[in-house]
C-alpha cells in the first residue's frame, strides 16, 4: 500500500513531440492517497488508459516521475512495482484451472505452496468463487472471468494499487451493478488504493470517493461526485457529467452583469479576474424551474424519463433543459424559466469564473 | 402452422453430385479393380480379398510404409518447432511484417516438380552449389545418388525448406490474434517468457497448429512429385515412399489389382491417422 505521486508527468507516443498537441498526456501533477478509491473519468481517447499504463509500468513516460511512497519507480518494470491491473477484456489463462490462475502470480514469485494455498483460498472466498476452483477457467462466464483476473491482482499481499481499465465493458447489464458493489466491498476489505478508469459517469460516481475528470490529455477537475455535480470547474465537466448535462448558454457581460437573450441573469457571486474571452452561463437542468416570470421560452420537447420529466425549451436561440418533477407543460407552450441563483455559474473560456457570494460560502 | 415438406433435399443435390463425380465414382473404380484380376480387353476375374491379403503380407509394402512413417515423422518433428520458433521471432507490426510474410510464402508458391528439379541440381556433387561446396570445399563425401543417408537428408531438408512456411504462417496468424492485454497481464503477474509461451501463446495457437499439423501430415504422407523428381526412390529403394512404390506397381508393373488394393489401404491409413489426431486434439474443446 502506498501513496502514489505523479510529478510533472508528460507523455507522447511520438519520438520527437513538437507542439502541445503531440502529447497524449499534458503535464500532470497528482497525488493518489493511500487507500483511496479513485475514478479516472473521461471520453474515449482522453489519455486515461495512457495514464493508467504509466502508473502500472507498461509504459515509460516521456517526461516526469512516478513516486510510490516517495520512491522513484519511473524506470521499474510492472512486476517489480507490486501493482495489479484488471483489463477491459478479462485476461485468464485458458488452460489452467481457476485455482492455478489465482496461484500463478504467487508461483511466479517463488512462494511456497502452503502460502499459495492459504492466499488462494482466502481470495476465492472473498470473491465467492470457492466452488469453481477446480474448474477450467476457459469455461467461465465473463463476469466470473473478470473476478478471476481481479483475484490474480489481489492474491499478492500488500499490492500498492489495483487498477481497473473499464472492467465492466463486457459484463451483462444486470451483473454490472453486482460486480460494481463487489468492487466497492473489496475496497473496504483490502484497503488498497484503487483506480478505476471508465467513460461511464455512473460507474465513476458510484465507485469513487474522488473522481479525476480528464479531457484531451489534461486533468480538468478532481473532486467528490457532489463537487463535480454542483460546481463543475469546466464546462466540459458540466456537460459530461449529468443526464442531461449542464446548460451552457453563451452570454454577454455588460458592466459586470451577465446578459442572456436580452435579460440580465443573476449569478451566484462575483466574477473572479478579468473576464476577457468567451463567456458562458452554466446552470444544471435540475436548477432550472418553470415559473410565472423570468426568461420567456418555448417548449420544444418533453421526455418522461421515469423519476422526473426533462423539458427541452428554446430561449434566445439556445436550447435550455429543465428537470420538472410533475405537471410538465405541453410541447409548443410558452413558459418562463427561472434559474436558481446560487447554482448559476459563469464560465470564461470554458473555466469557472464566479465564486459563491460571501454570505453563502459558509453554507456551501 | 409450420408446413413440412422434403424440398430441402433438392438443395443438397448439387453437393451430392459434385462429391459423387469427383470422389465416390473414381473411388468405386479403384474398389472395382481391387477385387478383380484383369489381363486386358476388359475381361475381369473375381479375386475377392486376395490382393488385400497379398499387400498386407508383403515385405515390400511394410518397408515402404515404414519409410513413409519415418519421413512424415522427421519432417513434422523439424517443421513444427521450427515453424513456431520462426513465427515467434517475426515482428508483430511495422514495415517488416509484409516483407517477412512474402519471404515466407515464396517457397510455397513454387510447383512441386520445380522444387524437386531445383534441389536435384542444387545438390549435384560437381556442379550444384550445395553439392560442390560440401564435396570440394568442406571435403564431405556427399552424393545422394550413391548414399542413402545423403538421399534422406536431402529429401527431408527439401521438404523443410518447402513447407515450414505453412506452419509459420498459421502459427503467426494465431499469435497476432492474441490481445496485448494478455502480455501486459503476464508482465504484471511476473510470468517468465517460458510461462508466456506455455500458458498464453501455445494455447492460443492450438487450433491453428492442429490444422497445420494435420495438413502437413496429409501432404507429407501422400508426397510423390518432389522425391520422385529428386531421387526417383533411390539409391536402391532407400527413398521409395508409399506413393512412389504404388506408382511403380500400378504403372511400372501394371499390376492393377494389387495397386488398387494398396491405394485403398493407403487411403485408409491416412484417414485413420488424421481422424485420430484431430479427435484427440479437439476433444477438450467440445465440453
Amino acid at each position: 500500500m502506498a501513496k502514489i505521486t505523479l510529478s510533472k508527468l508528460r507523455h507522447s507516443y511520438l519520438s520527437a513531440p513538437k507542439s502541445d498537441s503531440d502529447y497524449a498526456l499534458k503535464e500532470i501533477d497528482l497525488d493518489w492517497n493511500d487507500g483511496g478509491a479513485y475514478a479516472l473519468l473521461g471520453p474515449s481517447g482522453c489519455g486515461k488508459s495512457t495514464l493508467l499504463n504509466i502508473i502500472s509500468g507498461l509504459l515509460v513516460p516521456s517526461e516526469g516521475q512516478i513516486l510510490f511512497d516517495g520512491n522513484d519507480v519511473t524506470a521499474l518494470p510492472p512486476d517489480q512495482r507490486n501493482i495489479a491491473q484488471v483489463f477491459q477484456f478479462p485476461v485468464i489463462y485458458d488452460t489452467m484451472t481457476v485455482y492455478d490462475n489465482l496461484a500463478f502470480p504467487l508461483r511466479n514469485r517463488g512462494r511456497d505452496e502452503a502460502t499459495v494455498h492459504e492466499r488462494v483460498m482466502a481470495i476465492a472466498e472473498m470473491l465467492e468463487v470457492t466452488e469453481m476452483l477446480d474448474q477450467k477457467a476457459a469455461g467461465l462466464s465473463p463476469d466470473n472471468k473478470q473476478k478471476i483476473s481481479m483475484g490474480r491482482g489481489l492474491v499478492r499481499e500488500d499490492v500498492n494499487v489495483v487498477m481497473f481499465d473499464e472492467p465492466l465493458t463486457v459484463i451483462d447489464p444486470h451483473l454490472k451493478w453486482k460486480l460494481r458493489s463487489k468492487l466497492k466491498e473489496l475496497h473496504q476489505r483490502v484497503k488498497a488504493t484503487m483506480i478505476y478508469v471508465t467513460h461511464d459517469q455512473t460507474e465513476a460516481l458510484t465507485f469513487a470517493d474522488q473522481v479525476v475528470v480528464m479531457e484531451l490529455g489534461e486533468v480538468v477537475q478532481i473532486g467528490t461526485p457532489v463537487e463535480l455535480f454542483e460546481r463543475p470547474a469546466h464546462t466540459f465537466v458540466g456537460h459530461f457529467i449529468g443526464s442531461p448535462g449542464m446548460n451552457i448558454l453563451p452570454c454577454e457581460l455588460q458592466q459586470g452583469t451577465a446578459m442572456f437573450a436580452g435579460q440580465a441573469v443573476a449569478l451566484e457571486g462575483p466574477i473572479q479576474g478579468a473576464a476577457n474571452g468567451k463567456t458562458e452561463i452554466g446552470i444544471r437542468p435540475e436548477f432550472v424551474a418553470l415559473a410565472d416570470h423570468g426568461l420567456p421560452a418555448t417548449v420544444t420537447k418533453v421526455s418522461d424519463v421515469g423519476r422526473h420529466t426533462v423539458v427541452e425549451c428554446e430561449a434566445g436561440g439556445q436550447r435550455v433543459n429543465a428537470v420538472v418533477e410533475a405537471n410538465a407543460p405541453a410541447k409548443g407552450s410558452a413558459v418562463h424559466l427561472a434559474f436558481r441563483q446560487d447554482m448559476t455559474r459563469l464560465y470564461v473560456d470554458g473555466w469557472l469564473a464566479t465564486s459563491p457570494a460571501a454570505d453563502e460560502q459558509g453554507a456551501a | 402452422m409450420k408446413t413440412e415438406n422434403q424440398k430441402a433435399w433438392f438443395f443438397v443435390l448439387p453437393v451430392l453430385l459434385l462429391v459423387a463425380f469427383n470422389a465416390l465414382i473414381p473411388m468405386m473404380t479403384v474398389v472395382n479393380y481391387s477385387v478383380q484380376e484383369t489381363f486386358g480387353d476388359n475381361v475381369f476375374f473375381w479375386q475377392g480379398l486376395d490382393w488385400f491379403q497379398q499387400i498386407l503380407r508383403s515385405d515390400r509394402f511394410h518397408a515402404a510404409l515404414g519409410r513413409q512413417f519415418m519421413f512424415t515423422f522427421l519432417i513434422l518433428i523439424i517443421e513444427v518447432p521450427l515453424g513456431i520458433a520462426i513465427a515467434l521471432s517475426m515482428p508483430r507490426s511495422g514495415f517488416w511484417v509484409p516483407v517477412c510474410l512474402v519471404l515466407m510464402a515464396l517457397p510455397m508458391l513454387i510447383p512441386w516438380n520445380v522444387v524437386g528439379a531445383m534441389w536435384n541440381i542444387f545438390t549435384l556433387p560437381d556442379i550444384g552449389l550445395l553439392g560442390y561446396f560440401l564435396n570440394h570445399t568442406l571435403g564431405i563425401n556427399y552424393d545422394m545418388t550413391q548414399d542413402p543417408v545423403a538421399a534422406w537428408v536431402t529429401i527431408v531438408t527439401m521438404d523443410v525448406w518447402h513447407w515450414t512456411s505453412l506452419v509459420v504462417l498459421l502459427s503467426y496468424a494465431g499469435l497476432v490474434s492474441i490481445p496485448d492485454a494478455y502480455y501486459q497481464a503476464a508482465k504484471i503477474d511476473g510470468a517468465s517468457s517460458w510461462a508466456v509461451f506455455r500458458f498464453i501463446q501455445l494455447p492460443k495457437m492450438k487450433t491453428v497448429l492442429t490444422i497445420a499439423i494435420l495438413l502437413r501430415f496429409m501432404d507429407s504422407f501422400n508426397i510423390y512429385t518432389e522425391p520422385f523428381v529428386l531421387t526417383g526412390g533411390g539409391p536402391g529403394n532407400s527413398t521409395t515412399l508409399l506413393s512412389i512404390d504404388l506408382v511403380k506397381i500400378a504403372l511400372g508393373q501394371f499390376d492393377l489389382g494389387p495397386a488398387a488394393a494398396m491405394s485403398l489401404i493407403y487411403f485408409a491409413i491416412t484417414l485413420l491417422v488424421s481422424w485420430l489426431f484431430y479427435t484427440l486434439m479437439t476433444k477438450d474443446d467440445l465440453n
